[in-house]
């Protein structure tokens, strides 16, 4: 049990490109398909439960899922299985790069690169203000960027602190009525 | 104590990043770069960039490489373990709790409430590093630079992985 857990997530990893995100229906191919380790629907909710959590999701599905098939050893197994291999690639290809850091190639290398990766995160920006404009609606989106971009960009607050405040804010607020017995079905 | 540090500025991005690994982006940078001072902003992007050409998830790889180039291997694992530890544990150990109220608006708010945030963070980190590509190789090559990777990201959908790749070729040959 323990190698299929890491063939599987070992695979996930190493076929995965463009993030982890990018990569959860990978996990569903191997869990659900390949491995018939869940159902359909248990994966989806797992994964819409990974979701409601912060930080990476692609590493809590390979730890619960991991945990779920072969308890803690599991866990650690499918995590190590989706982040070592290419973490040591990362290793390797900078101590090589490393060497000839003085070289002006090197420089170029960075120079070319920027303007792509700058790209990448405007599109990701777009992304996560689209779903935003998609959840909240786009007046309340829009009033939460400006206040966001002031406080953040203006004023200079850490953002985990902005963070932090909204997510008690969230908690705190009070639910409108009906919402909440569809909560407790 | 420097396995500590690498802790801290791993498991703040790890446990307030909603969205994901890539939303923890801009919070990893802002620890990386303006906290700890552990490497310029052009070392951090081109880190984020191989890391994007690279397979697997982006988060973790940073955390691995970030965390062994500022204190070796147990640094590599100090910033695996605070990103990936935290939210995992609590999904394990809440597993019955979080399942029963997944469909709670509670719930739901604390991602819409934090994804705009998160938007902003990487609206601003998008724009530091649109600086840094302007002063590195100049507005011209810049600007053909932008607009020829998004067309061949976002129209002709060309796998990220390759246009890296030609950036690093045009930019080793061009912009040395």
């Amino acid at each position: 049990m323990q190698w299929k857990i890491f063939l599987a997530f070992f695979r996930v990893g190493i076929f995965g490109y463009g993030g982890g995100p990018a990569s959860i229906p990978l996990v569903q191919k191997e869990v659900v398909e390949h491995y018939n380790w869940m159902s359909d629907e248990e994966f989806g909710d797992t994964l819409a439960i990974a979701n409601t959590l912060p930080g990476p999701i692609v590493t809590k599905l390979a730890g619960y899922i991991g945990y779920s098939r072969g308890g803690v050893l599991g866990a650690l197994n499918g995590v190590t299985a989706i982040i070592a291999p290419t973490a040591l690639l990362m290793i390797l290809f900078f101590s090589i790069l490393s060497q000839y850091r003085d070289a002006s190639w090197v420089s170029g290398l960075a120079n070319g690169v920027l303007p792509v990766v700058t790209v990448l995160m405007g599109v990701l920006t777009w992304g996560f203000i689209k779903k935003s404009g998609g959840d909240l609606g786009w007046t309340k989106t829009i009033a939460f960027i400006i206040g966001a971009a002031v406080v953040l960009g203006v004023l200079g607050v850490h953002p985990a602190i902005v963070i932090a405040v909204l997510l008690i804010a969230a908690l705190v607020q009070k639910d409108p009525p009906k919402r909440e017995e569809d909560a407790s079905t | 104590m420097i396995y500590l540090e690498v802790f801290m500025a791993f498991f703040i991005p790890g446990i307030l990043g909603y969205g994901g690994g890539p939303a923890s982006i801009p919070l990893i940078q802002h620890e990386v770069v303006n906290r700890y001072e552990w490497m310029s902003m052009s070392e951090f992007s081109e880190v984020l960039a191989i890391s994007n050409a690279l397979p697997g998830p982006i988060a973790t790889k940073m955390a691995g490489y970030i965390g062994y180039e500022v204190a070796g291997w147990p640094g590599l694992a100090a910033g695996l373990f605070a990103t990936v530890a935290p939210s995992l544990i609590l999904m394990i150990v809440l597993m019955g709790f979080l399942y029963k109220y997944r469909h709670s608006p509670k719930v739901k708010r604390l991602t819409a409430y934090v994804r705009p945030v998160i938007g902003v963070l990487l609206g601003i980190l998008t724009l530091q590093f649109f600086t840094n590509a302007w002063e590195g190789a100049g507005g011209w090559q810049t600007a053909g630079m932008l607009v020829a990777s998004y067309l061949l990201l976002e129209k002709t959908k060309l796998h990220p992985a390759l246009v890296i790749v030609l950036a690093i070729i045009y930019g080793i040959l061009f912009l040395g």
